[in-house]
């Protein structure tokens, strides 16, 4: 059950004076359901393989496929309807939209998709707000919330449309590490309740214990695979 | 839809100083243009209003070859008998006639055996004058029993530039001295029955008599109408009833010319002109609020960069975020006007209260300014698409930014 397949992707950078080779012939697969982590220090590329699985981004060599399709074949606006319908995103920076209470701030990707009935959508909101413990907290706006409440509403926010997949790179970066835990261990629940892939990046070893699949980068070079058995 | 406007909204108020700013300067161009444009356009409508109801008339009727000789006010430029005969008939059946005014003008001399002045003379029928410039009557300094009887056999109006020049008084007695289009002089004694007002242009400055008179003195076996004055029903069809009673009466071998008021008065270019500054006071209007939204919806743009790539990311189409900011523009743009619109015509009804009276060429003018609702709705609708084609090019910016080159922004 292959999710996301790479298929020796390089990510090569022409932005500055020298071209920067940040991913080499990476070939992974991952499948459905899984609960996946990249770790690696900084610059070791695992923003920008993100990005590829997020379809922000092209690769420069290689196939990625999402579902069995190539994103490189996507354009501006069909790679955008894929992001709405297929994946979810977390950010490091939370990134929650200022002028958006909480309800309304996990509401909004669901106004991306079709075909969503009002009490449907309300329904879902309060389920996800509910399971993040935040739904006491969902006609406040983002600056009267700390860190750690916007990364879990941002969680509901990347759930909301039952995607298939959701990418979150270094979602633990700003909190502190208990925060970070929390976090982590709610993503870790919602896998398991909804079944989403969930793929996360971090440079932090200490809260990779929670990944089932952990890659290892090291300078756009995938170099150690390990799997946890799932309990 | 409904939530992007939302959203729209709630990011104008998100820079409160700003947006305060930027709508009070668009608002400020609003009322410019309403309060200018209140003034200017009911000084012109009470101008021309003057001169078409008190002198002129809406439209006016001649041989062919007398307006461009009317300083001369020649006699033997006439609407001969038939002619007159078709043409009052044209009058009686067009559907934007209200009546008409047939006239005899001409030069005269005007003595009080002391002195001797140049006059220029209507000779009317005072009850088909009186329907055809019903505010003629307001000029005359007397009170008036019966309006349609303003002038009699035996009587004079005359302009109250000449009582100042002559030292005339009412009841006096004058006599007036004409030459008729064969060459032969003759006098008429007449009475001053009262004095009348002068109004812009040389038809302002006419007395009148009764056309009886006028035959005597001409020496006329029927008056020799040389003028036919129109008035419509509604002055607005302007245009159309010059076009259609153009086409219906001119016709090479007819002789006839029409034209109307605008031909015939000097105002009509100070009224252009009037047009133009409410023209140019638009064209500010709209630079205001061209480089202010511009100015604006930019700022938003650079500042929003990472929220663009948040929501670029999680899926919104580029033409949702063109719409969005868009939206933004416009609303802008509507919040402005309304509070323009809203001060602006506050400030007209404010001036209305106490109306401002001012002399303009020797007339009368109380200023009582209000602005059709077409110009509003029009000043209105330039605001909102100039908004939105301002907002164009940020607009266009934040749909075509990568989502990871905006979300990279910090
Ligand atoms: N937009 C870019 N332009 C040029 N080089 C980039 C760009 N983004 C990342 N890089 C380079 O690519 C390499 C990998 O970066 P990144 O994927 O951000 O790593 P990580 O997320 O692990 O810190 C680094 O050397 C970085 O400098
Ligand atoms: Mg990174």
């Amino acid at each position: 059950m292959t999710l996301i397949r790479l298929e020796h992707v390089t990510k090569v950078y022409h932005t500055g004076e020298v071209p920067v080779t940040a991913l080499r012939g990476i070939t992974l697969e991952i499948g459905k359901q899984a609960f996946v982590s990249f770790i690696g220090p900084s610059g070791s590329g695992k923003t920008t393989l993100l990005n590829l699985m997020g379809v922000l981004d092209k690769p420069t060599e290689g196939n990625l496929l999402i579902n069995g399709v190539n994103i490189s074949s996507l354009g501006r606006a069909e790679a955008a309807t894929f992001r709405a319908n297929t994946l979810g995103f977390v950010f490091q920076n939370f990134n929650l939209i200022p002028v958006l209470t909480v309800y309304e701030n996990v509401e909004y990707p669901l106004l991306l998709v079709k075909h969503v009935p009002a009490e449907e959508r309300r329904r879902r909101i309060l389920t996800l707000l509910e399971k993040v413990g935040m739904v006491d907290q969902k006609d406040k706006y983002p600056n009267r919330i700390s860190g750690g409440q916007k990364q879990r509403v941002a969680v509901a926010r990347a759930l909301v449309t039952n995607p298939q997949v959701v990418l979150a790179d270094e979602p633990t970066a700003n909190l502190d590490h208990a925060t970070a835990f929390k976090v982590i261990g709610i993503m870790h629940e919602m896998q398991k309740e909804f079944g989403t892939t969930f793929i996360f990046s971090t440079h932090d070893a200490k809260i990779v214990g929670e990944a089932e699949i952990l890659y290892t980068l090291e300078d756009g070079v995938l170099v150690n695979q390990e799997t946890k058995n799932r309990n | 839809m409904r939530h992007l406007v939302k959203i729209a909204v709630r990011n104008l108020f998100r820079y409160k100083r700003r947006t305060l700013l930027t709508s009070s300067l668009i608002a400020f161009g609003v009322i410019l243009v309403i309060v200018f444009g209140g003034l200017a356009i009911s000084f012109k409508t009470q101008m021309v209003g003057i001169l078409t109801n008190t002198a002129l008339g809406d439209l006016q009727i001649h041989s062919k070859g007398y307006v461009e000789s009317i300083d001369n006010l020649p006699l033997n430029l006439t609407l001969p008998g038939n002619t007159l005969a078709k043409v009052e008939q044209s009058l009686h059946q067009s559907p934007y006639v209200a009546a008409y005014s047939p006239r005899i003008k001409f030069g005269a001399m005007i003595s009080n055996y002391a002195q001797t002045s140049n006059i220029r003379l209507s000779a009317v029928y005072p009850e088909m004058e009186n329907k055809t410039c019903p505010g003629l009557v307001n000029r005359i300094k007397k009170d008036l029993p019966n309006p349609h009887q303003f002038i009699r056999p035996g009587e004079i109006l005359a302009p109250d530039n000449l009582m100042k020049g002559l030292g005339l008084k009412v009841g006096d007695e004058i006599v007036l001295i004409a030459t008729n289009k064969d060459g032969s002089v003759n006098g008429l004694t007449l009475h001053i029955s009262a004095f009348i007002e002068s109004v812009l242009g040389p038809a302002g400055k006419d007395g009148y008599i009764h056309i009886d008179d006028a035959k005597t003195l001409l020496r006329m076996n029927e008056p020799e109408i040389v003028e036919i004055a129109v008035h419509l029903k509604n002055f607005d069809q302007l245009n159309t009833a010059f076009n259609e009673l153009k086409k219906e009466m001119v016709a090479p071998e007819s002789n006839i010319e029409v034209h109307s008021w605008e031909q015939l008065s000097p105002f009509a270019s100070i009224a252009r002109i009037v047009d133009l500054l409410i023209l140019v006071v638009k064209v500010i209007l709209i630079s205001i609020v061209l480089v202010s939204i511009l100015n604006i919806m930019t700022m938003s743009v650079y500042e929003r960069i990472s929220e663009i790539g948040t929501i670029a990311a999680i899926g919104t189409r580029p033409r949702r975020i063109l719409m969005l900011f868009l939206m933004e523009g416009f609303a802008m743009g509507l919040l402005s006007t309304t509070v323009g619109v809203v001060i602006g015509l506050g400030l007209l009804w404010l001036m209305n209260l106490a109306p401002i009276d001012f002399t303009f060429g020797m007339m009368q003018v109380s200023l009582a300014p209000s602005i059709p609702a077409r110009e509003v709705i029009l000043i209105t609708t330039i605001v909102m698409l100039v908004s939105i084609f301002a907002s164009l090019q940020p607009a266009y910016k934040a749909s075509k930014m990568e989502p990871v080159d905006a979300l990279g922004h910090v």
